[in-house]
């Protein structure tokens, strides 16, 4: 390494070049001719493996469903035909997309899904906060509520939930006001009630999550915002609501799909308007599931969770490891 | 500060609250909506059909009556009906063996799908797909074709119902090869019918976990890439970082994932014990009966989750000083 010959020299770089350099095949050896290097492309090899694996036995029921989904009547009674069709049709999608309305129950889902899912997910980010950082009298009990909310499912409380909303009254001042109570049902109301209180579908769990997230942020950050003079609110909107990004995107995305798919609510709460929803558009189609209606119900499942892949794909970008969150370490 | 403040601008004696009262007045706050909502809509819904379950129910022409019975109702469930009990002891059992199972599958394919690889974003796709088929009308459309395979009424088409598939890797692993598998190495036989149960079911457990498993990916986003530079910077190895840091900064999310599968799996749709009271419900006058066997069900699921939430969490982990 004494005499290094300069090879070429600009202004930014230049290139060296040793005498006594091993050469490139020598280097190449030790780099990919090692136990090191054989041991990392094994693992490779079989977490690649085992992820297709995995990912085949969740396809493989939608290997079906795709296959059926695109068969005709003759194809159906065929009992040669297991996987391919041997006479391919669009009919179902067509009827589905165009007899059904499948558009329109596309946008009203999507923005209903959109709204109902960002409010649960800011709701429940503030509401987990309020958990794990602050220790008030109640802080307990009350957390163990969240955890009953979440163990009562909401179908088990179904009828006393339709009354409610029914016979909507916040303990008879309506009434007194009114003369009746309010019949809030075939509006948005339950549905932006119990989303903006934390107690819609599995919202218990998000609570938990983000409760469990905030325990783990270390208490100097807000100490640190507390000394420059910002306010409880603007530390929580600036500091910490940036530092949760992946746990809010992992939330949003599941009350999206969740009120997606969801067919429970909008049958109890919209029951005039449920079939310009996604949950509830093929309902009329559940009942006969035999041999061409089993195909159909396949397409409009299909065509049911289609979208939500897509949304997926956008949102998982945001789960990336690497990116500084905090700016303490230990 | 408060003595100063007070002094300064008497009026405003708010600002001369100590910063502990501070502290609980802000906590107060953000819990706020939960508050406003479980006082409001949901103990009123709980109340109504805790009352209703003490209650006997009698249809009239023009509606419904109700007459106070006592704790008749959950006598009926606990000690007349025979179904019950049984199906409750079996249900815990088996979900005994399934929980740990899936928290533990699901952490495994979490760190996986952290990882950088080919296909990464395809892999974290389909593993979202789960998710989706685990709620709602998806689910219901595949129950539905469930059914009609039971029935045995679908000829000639795959209808591609979730069961199917199970079936088929049932018989990839047949209980007899792993019972040969461990008779050699000489170990007891509950943990043989333990991994029996585990490989029948992975399709199960797949499925199951899709859930847990996005949230452990988010918690794994979570941890500050900066300690595992200066992890690997120290020479520690995969292995030693994964125990020293990955698994405690993750510990938090492993509770919450306790409580969900927990939960999930004792009153999910799916579950022996909810459709057996989803039976007694359709039942003539069972709809009391039904309100009160899910009553004791639920307390018995509060027990449980307090009982694990209690475990867990004295060994925790959490990046602060308390």
């Amino acid at each position: 390494m004494n005499q290094a010959k300069i090879k070429k020299e600009t202004k930014n770089s230049i290139k060296v070049e040793f005498e006594d350099r091993t050469s490139r095949l020598e280097r190449w050896k030790l780099k990919y001719l090692s136990f090191n290097f054989l041991g990392r492309v094994i693992f490779y090899i079989l977490r690649f493996l085992l992820l297709l694996g995995i990912s085949y036995v969740i396809l493989y029921p939608f290997l079906t469903k795709i296959t059926s989904s695109f068969m005709s009547l003759d194809d159906l009674v065929d009992s040669t035909v297991k996987l391919i069709p041997k006479y391919p049709t669009l009919d179902r999608y067509r009827m589905y997309i165009t007899g059904y309305g499948y558009f329109r129950a596309l946008f009203n889902t999507l923005f209903l899904s959109a709204a109902l899912g960002l409010l649960q997910t800011f709701v429940c980010c503030f509401i987990g906060y309020g958990f794990a950082k602050y220790k008030f009298k109640g802080n307990r009990i009350l957390f163990m509520l969240v955890v009953f909310t979440m163990i009562v499912p909401h179908n088990a409380l179904q009828f006393a939930m339709y009354m409610k909303f029914r016979f909507f009254d916040i303990f008879g001042i309506i009434e007194l006001i009114k003369g009746s109570a309010i019949n809030t049902l075939n509006t948005f109301f339950p549905f932006i009630a119990l989303s903006a209180t934390g107690l819609a579908f599995q919202n218990g769990l998000y609570i938990f999550m983000m409760r469990q997230f905030f325990k783990g942020v270390p208490d100097e950050l807000e100490e640190s915002a507390y000394i420059d003079g910002s306010g409880v609110f603007r530390t929580f909107f600036t500091i910490i609501l940036p530092l949760s990004v992946p746990m809010m995107v992992t939330i949003f995305l599941f009350a999206f799909s969740w009120q997606w798919t969801d067919y429970f609510y909008t049958n109890l709460f919209l029951p005039s308007g449920k079939t310009l929803l996604m949950g509830n558009f093929v309902a009329s189609d559940l009942a006969n599931a035999t041999g061409q209606g089993a195909a159909n119900l396949a397409a409009a499942s299909l065509l049911i969770i289609a979208p939500l892949i897509i949304v997926y794909l956008f949102g998982q970008k945001y789960l990336i490891q690497g990116i500084e969150r905090s700016g303490i370490v230990g | 500060m408060t003595s100063a403040a007070k002094a300064a601008a008497p009026k405003k004696s708010r600002r001369g609250a100590s910063l502990q009262a501070k502290k609980q007045r802000a906590g107060w706050i953000f819990v706020l909506p939960f508050i406003v909502g479980l006082v409001m809509v949901y103990l009123p819904i709980v109340v109504n059909s805790i009352v209703v379950s003490f209650h006997k129910f009698s249809p009239l022409r023009n509606g419904y009556a109700l007459d106070f019975v006592g704790f008749e109702n959950y006598q009926y469930a606990l000690f007349k009906d025979t179904d019950f009990v049984q199906k409750l002891v079996s249900g815990i059992q088996s979900l005994i063996f399934s929980i740990p199972a899936i928290v533990i599958f699901s952490l495994f394919m979490a760190v996986l799908l952290n990882q950088k690889m080919l296909g990464r974003a395809a892999f974290r796709a389909i593993f979202f797909v789960p998710v989706i088929l685990s709620t709602g009308i998806v689910e219901k459309i595949d129950l539905g074709n469930k059914m009609i395979n039971d029935l045995g009424e679908s000829a000639g088409i795959d209808t591609g119902a979730t069961e199917e598939a199970g079936g088929q890797l049932n018989q990839i692993v047949s209980a007899v090869d792993i019972e040969n598998l461990f008779s050699n190495m000489a170990v007891g036989t509950g943990l043989v019918k333990y991994v029996v149960t585990l490989v029948n079911g992975v399709y199960d457990i797949i499925n199951r976990s899709g859930v847990q498993m996005l949230i452990f990916l988010a918690g794994l986003q979570s941890i500050s890439p900066a300690i595992y530079e200066s992890c690997s910077i120290d020479g520690a190895t995969t292995w030693e970082t994964f125990w020293k840091i990955t698994f405690p900064m993750i510990s938090p999310m492993i509770l919450v994932n306790a409580i969900y599968t927990i939960i999930n799996s004792f009153t999910s749709g799916k579950n022996e014990m909810m459709v057996y009271i989803n039976q007694v419900y359709t039942s003539s006058g069972g709809n009391v009966r039904s309100a009160a066997m899910s009553w004791i069900y639920f307390l018995i699921v509060m027990v449980v989750v307090g009982i694990v939430a209690a475990i867990i969490s004295s060994y925790i982990f959490y990046q602060r000083k308390d």
